[in-house]
């Protein structure tokens, strides 16, 4: 756990908010500026990415506009599927043309023409909509006379095509199954062509630190975690919905705004994330410097029990695993059977630190995130709450 | 010509005969069928000049991308702990009850294919289905079983 001092809970309002800001007009403005100096303004903002990885944005759009190769692409990740993670469905569905700023600015400042948003099968009710708002948004494109156009692709129900060259895989007709890294996306992504793809959420911020600039972005948050972020909370909760937040609160003050009062612990960044429990609240930060989150924060009380948390959890990624590497493949269906198997007594209780030692194996070995995350939630939820998974 | 190899004639028209066309070929089957059959795989195979194995590859790998039949309309109750926190497994036997199928079967008229999925994305509203692209949060067993009896109506 990091020492360095909490912020206070603050909430924000800039992803929804869109009063002060038509996105077309943004894109107007900026569209007056070189592309370099946009790409300089998201690395200064020191915006990392929403969809849980962090990695800076400005890096990818600069390494992706530094590429020969062409054509270039730019893709919003819309396949949220993280267990308990809602925001970005939320963000298309009530400020959709945020979004397509981003691609456009993103798209103008690196040299693509084609913006492809890859919507999980699961949001296919949002399509319509949609199509219909980035037709006109594409028109408008054209009267500016940028080469740039904006098409969806749906997903079909596939947790793992939310990590990228899954997705790309997905998007070029194949199986969702991860690719080796490197080569990275910005020099080889879609069609092994150089791809920026960024998580819906980022791509509302590059919009916003476009309209207000940098320095006002960085006003908020910490040295390792700038700006704010949206969260989607739901569990045992009494106001559970998608809340703006600024990035570095504890968790202690979080669960002072959103628990019912008998918060046991905080699964933090989803399924694939760390169970925080309640000792362990004040001391935590959530941010980059303590535990990063692509948004989920599910609340559990002393209602429920862990085991049944953690049983859900595995048999999640048993089910979504692509099966493409062993660890992985064969490393969750063991530790789904194994904590199966300590519950019924048919295993001693010391046969988790066997399956601990496993979910750390699976973080070396395993392709891709998928498999490397199962760890997260496995080992915090074991080591808290080991009587719970064992009587 | 059959209404499989007409459905298929026009996706290809619509999304071009690249592989990179062969997800939304599939989906617009899937759209129209609930599911691909063996003959409709090797009708897009052979449209995209590529493999069956490679069309039954992709297909077989995805949730959506059935490859056994389904009924007119599929129904899929998010089961990810916060909609089972919320009482889904309700739900899901209010439903078994009513359609007098267990979960993963289809009923004997082929109207209703019941069964779950993944995290749907609306866990501050759980417990919630999916009804082929239709989304339902807020379930109570009396309204899942409204929404249900309404489909019924609807597609006799």
């Amino acid at each position: 756990m990091e020492t360095a001092e909490a912020k206070n809970f603050k909430k924000v309002d800039i992803i929804f908010e869109c009063q002060d800001c038509k996105p077309i007009e943004v894109l107007d403005t900026n569209l007056q500026r070189k592309p370099d100096d946009i790409i300089l303004d998201i690395i200064d903002s020191g915006l990392k990415g929403r969809g849980g990885a962090g990695f800076p944005t400005g890096l990818k759009w600069k390494f992706t506009k530094n590429e020969s190769a062409e054509p270039k692409y730019v893709i919003c990740n819309a396949d949220e599927g993280e267990p308990g993670t809602f925001k970005d469905r939320e963000i298309l569905d009530r400020v959709p043309e945020k979004v397509f700023v981003g691609m456009a600015l993103c798209g103008y400042s690196i040299g693509a023409k084609e913006g492809i948003i890859y919507l999980r099968g699961e949001y296919n009710f949002l399509l319509k909509d949609l199509n219909k708002k980035l037709e006109k948004f594409n028109k408008q494109l054209k009267e500016r006379n940028l080469d740039f156009a904006i098409t969806i692709k749906s997903g079909s129900g596939a947790y793992i095509c939310g990590e990228e060259s899954a997705l790309f895989e997905s998007m070029e007709g194949k199986r969702g199954e991860p690719r080796n890294k490197p080569p990275y996306p910005t020099s080889e992504g879609y069609n092994a062509k150089p791809t920026v793809i960024n998580n819906v959420e980022t791509l509302v911020y590059t919009t916003m630190i476009c309209n207000l600039g940098s320095d006002k972005f960085k006003e908020l948050g910490t040295k390792d975690s700038r700006g704010s972020k949206v969260f989607s909370v739901s569990g045992d909760t009494p106001i559970a919905g998608i809340y703006e937040l600024e990035l570095g609160m504890s968790l202690g003050t979080f669960v002072e705004e959103f628990g019912d009062g008998d918060t046991k612990s905080v699964q933090v960044g989803g399924a694939s994330g760390h169970c925080v429990p309640r000792k362990y609240f004040e001391d935590t930060i959530i941010g980059f410097e303590g535990i990063p989150t692509g948004g989920s924060m599910m609340i559990f009380n002393s209602t429920r029990s862990m085991y049944n948390v953690l049983h859900d959890y595995l048999e999640f990624f048993t089910e979504e695993s692509c099966g493409q590497c062993t660890p992985c493949r064969v490393g969750c269906q063991q530790l789904l059977e194994g904590i199966e198997a300590v519950k019924k007594g048919e295993r001693r209780p010391s046969y988790l630190e066997d399956l601990k030692k496993l979910a750390s194996n699976m973080n070396l070995a395993a392709k891709c995130g998928l498999g490397q995350s199962v760890a997260n939630p496995f080992n915090s939820i074991v080591d808290n709450f080991k009587e719970e998974i064992i009587y | 010509m059959s209404n499989t190899d007409a459905l298929i004639k026009n996706l290809v028209e619509k999304h071009g005969n690249s592989r990179n066309s062969l997800m939304p070929i599939l989906q617009g089957v899937v759209r129209e069928e609930r599911s691909l059959t063996e003959d409709a795989m090797l009708k897009v195979a052979e449209a995209l000049d590529i493999s069956a194995a490679e069309v039954y590859g992709t297909a077989s790998f995805y949730t959506f991308l059935d490859t056994i039949p389904r009924g007119k309309n599929v129904i899929r109750i998010c089961k990810t702990i916060t909609c089972h926190m919320k009482g889904k497994d309700e739900i899901i036997e209010a439903l078994e009850k009513e359609l007098n199928i267990n979960v993963g079967e289809t009923t004997s008229d082929k109207q209703f294919t019941l069964l779950t999925a993944n995290c749907l994305g609306w866990c501050h509203k759980g417990p919630v289905m999916l009804i082929n692209d239709e989304i339902y949060p807020d379930l109570t067993v009396e309204k899942a079983l409204e929404i249900i009896q309404e489909y019924a109506h609807n597609t006799k």
